[in-house]
């Protein structure tokens, strides 16, 4: 890592207020957690219930960094070839058809160099992130879905910001890029990639916070109905349900009752549109039971 | 600086948290960087550097409130209070009528758990306006008043604080207060009054004061008992074990609570796990129609043969439960995560039994959620015979009559219970009876391995006809344990 990049951010407080701009409300954790990333040069492990701004971090990050997002999806047998890089073998074959008819005198170690050469390698995120030029953001999205053994292929990227590739050798990073990665905590991650990582837990924000992300997100709102929003979704939030509504379900309901033209949300209203923020029918029956109360069964 | 950092990572150390050299110093680093002065983002940092998971957050919490308790607020108290209470003034006009007599009052004994010059009325009221007001600062002034009111602090004896904290609360009456306060909140509807809806949402408002009022009395105790204590020897005394690391048989009520909270994601997370498991374990046999399919691309030669999914049958479960009062706690809980996972087994029965014997699966599948499940058992299954003191022996016979022809090879039986059988007979081949039938006879038992077989416990007896007897007495012995079943 011969070239530092130089930091980011002159303290906690300007991330939060370059956050603020492109319109990404955070915290005191979530400022001081990137202020830190950027300072340690470490990566973030992104943890939290889906639909609380994981993702939307990262672009958030990278967009008022003006860095290129590079954005990798996690899977179930995601593998070596998929994550970090591949040889064209396509490519190399026909380097060495076109190779026989002219040059038959060439020795094979000549041309094996030459089919192993960076012309024939395809990057892929994970690499890319590494050779970038430009300033980049790496995503590493739902990485609680790939196998235990396959998240042992980050440990080097994570830690040294390089890559070994045998028949090239080492690909060091021009730059360090800040790196997020994100899970559902579906499992248990391993120890050796939480301990590369600073840790952010991204729950569902309080009410004052919610509100501002509302106002935010949904224009033409007023601070009442905003407010009212909040404070019930707060209340849905704390019921038994399967599934808790997210903030993007939230933002979701906002914007339908802006577009239906409601002022303020009467009981007629919540029942109606309830089955915006919820998805499970006996989780809409009982919100609905439990915030009117009215009785569950009483469908005519 | 670095010093107190070493001192609070053993102390995180002692309570569980698994933090390693590199994250110590990271943490190091991280303190580094950023302003000391700004006390949540030296927090934030600590957490994001020390804690990895989110379990073990509140953990880290109380730990942190221990060593790096706030000080800021010391300083104010015991300086001329002028200053803050004319800053009150001006952030809240609305709360200052109120307040502001009432802090005047209070400056005076803010100091070590002095008398107080506020009488309770006036107390009353000031924590009524702080309740309406919201406003954090007259919080605080509220919980230092009532600390030093009701808790009756006493230097040097070596408690946690709970009992401090339940006393003052108990002289607060928080409820009452917020009933009031909704009360007035209704009336100023006029004729109208409130909805469902504005009155739940009210009420829930309300709510989330009070619990921060209850937060701001804990921490103002908490405050006191580090200057009188030391950080060191509070930490000790409050030091509590990890959420998975709970002894369910000996779990405090609020213990149990955020066990069956922790019960939600785990249940995921082993569903999960079991499928990838069952997925991924070995090829189905291969698929004629697919790999003829695909031999065509390669003149008519099989070069790449396709197999079908496997699908390995998915285990039967039955559970057989002691509930009697000595493991109900246990049995209740591990219902609980029997049925969250249940998608992963084709068949899940249950039974309980004190000394006699009942099924109670169709409980379970009526009731939406476990608890109310949890609920009709205790009240409708038929589990007493004589006295209601656990009979293994006459619970087994009775299982054996009526259900043992169910028990097939694909079966798991999993017997719940800490095999104290009153010195009845213990009927132990019908233990034996069952192996010879099922899969797999596994018996859990809450109790700690070395009390087993002492008194009355015959769980030796049992034992011998069982592929294994497992000590479980946590959350993370019962996930492991779980975890190899399927």
């Amino acid at each position: 890592m011969n070239d530092i990049t130089a930091p980011r951010f002159s303290s906690p407080d300007e991330v939060a207020a370059r956050l603020d701009e492109v319109d990404y409300l955070s915290d005191e954790a979530i400022a001081a957690t990137v202020f830190l990333a950027d300072r340690l040069q470490k990566p973030i492990l992104v943890e939290g219930p889906a639909g609380t701004g994981k993702t939307q971090l990262a672009k958030s990050v990278a967009e008022l960094t003006g860095a290129r997002l590079i954005r990798l999806q996690c899977y179930e047998g995601l593998d070596e070839s998929k994550a970090l890089y591949e040889w064209n073998y396509r490519k190399q074959l026909l380097r060495i058809q076109a190779g026989q008819g002219t040059a038959a005198d060439r020795d094979w170690a000549e041309l094996e160099e030459d089919i192993f050469d960076e012309d024939f390698l395809l990057t892929r995120p994970l690499l890319e992130a590494i050779r970038a030029k430009d300033p980049v953001v790496l995503l590493i999205d739902e990485v609680d879905r790939v196998e235990l053994e396959t998240e042992a292929l980050m440990l080097e990227i994570l830690s040294e910001y390089q890559v070994s590739i045998p028949e090239l050798g080492t690909v060091t990073a021009e730059q360090i890029p800040m790196v997020f990665l994100t899970s559902n905590n579906t499992r248990e991650l391993s120890e050796a990639l939480k301990r590369r990582c600073l840790f952010l837990h991204v729950g569902y924000p309080d009410v004052e916070r919610e509100r501002l992300i509302v106002e935010r997100r949904v224009p033409g709102i007023s601070g009442e109905l905003a407010l009212q929003i909040a404070q019930i979704v707060r209340t849905i939030r704390s019921m038994e349900l399967r599934k808790h509504p997210s903030v993007s379900e939230t933002i979701d309901w906002a914007r339908t009752l802006v577009v239906l033209g409601k002022g303020e949300i009467d009981e007629k209203d919540a029942a109606d549109t309830l089955h915006i923020l919820l998805k499970y029918q006996s989780d809409i029956e009982r919100a609905r039971h439990e915030l009117l109360g009215t009785k569950p069964a009483s469908r005519t | 600086m670095l010093d107190v950092l070493n001192d609070f990572i053993v102390e995180l150390r002692r309570a569980g948290l698994p933090i390693s050299l590199t994250e110590h110093v990271d943490a190091a680093n991280a303190v580094s960087e950023i302003d000391l002065g700004q006390r949540a983002v030296f927090k934030s940092s600590l957490r994001a550097t020390l804690v990895k998971s989110e379990d073990h957050r509140s953990a880290f919490d109380s730990v942190f409130e221990i060593y790096f308790a706030d000080r800021r607020d010391l300083s104010q108290d015991e300086g001329p209070d002028d200053g803050s209470d004319e800053e009150e003034d001006e952030d809240d006009p609305d709360a200052a009528g109120k307040g502001a007599k009432g802090l005047k009052g209070a400056g005076k004994s803010m100091g070590q758990g002095g008398g107080s010059t506020m009488s309770a009325e006036e107390l009353a009221q000031m924590l009524e306006a702080a309740i309406r007001s919201n406003d954090a600062q007259m919080r605080a002034a509220v919980a230092q008043q009532a600390v030093s009111r009701y808790a009756g602090m006493e230097p040097g004896r070596p408690v946690g604080g709970t009992y401090y904290l339940y006393r003052t609360l108990r002289n607060l009456d928080l409820d009452g207060v917020l009933e009031k306060v909704l009360e007035e909140q209704r009336q100023g509807k006029g004729e109208a009054g409130m909805s469902g809806l504005e009155e739940r949402l009210a009420r829930d408002e309300l709510g989330a004061r009070v619990e921060g009022m209850k937060r701001a009395v804990e921490a103002e105790i908490r405050r006191r008992l580090v200057e009188d204590r030391g950080a060191e020897a509070l930490a000790r005394s409050v030091r509590k074990p990890l959420p998975e690391d709970v002894d369910v048989m000996h779990a405090s009520r609020d213990e149990m609570l955020s066990l069956q909270r922790a019960l939600g994601p785990l249940s995921r997370k082993l569903a999960v796990r079991l499928t990838r498991k069952r997925r991924h374990g070995r090829k189905g046999p291969l698929d004629f129609r697919q790999t003829v399919r695909r031999s065509l691309s390669t003149g008519g030669v099989p070069i790449d043969p396709r197999y079908k999914h496997p699908n390995p049958s998915k285990p039967e479960i039955v559970v057989i439960a002691d509930i009697s009062g000595s493991v109900a706690s246990f049995a209740r809980f591990t219902l609980h995560l029997v049925y969250a996972i249940s998608s992963q087994f084709s068949k899940v029965r249950s039974f309980v039994f004190v000394d006699n014997i009942d099924e109670v699966t169709r409980l379970f599948e009526v009731a939406d959620d476990p608890a109310d499940a949890i609920q009709r058992i205790n009240t409708e299954a038929d589990v007493i015979w004589v006295d209601g003191h656990s009979d293994y022996g006459h619970a087994f016979e009775r299982f054996h009559d009526r259900w043992a022809d169910e028990i097939n090879s694909r079966t798991s039986v999993l017997i719940l219970g800490d095999a104290r059988n009153n010195y009845h007979a213990s009927n132990a081949w019908v233990i034996a009876d069952l192996q010879a039938r099922a899969r797999h006879v596994y018996w859990l038992n809450p109790e700690p391995s070395s009390y087993w077989g002492s008194g009355d416990s015959i769980v030796g007896e049992y034992g011998v006809h069982c592929d294994s007897v497992v000590e479980v007495r946590t959350l993370r012995q019962l996930e492991k344990f779980v975890g190899e079943l399927a």
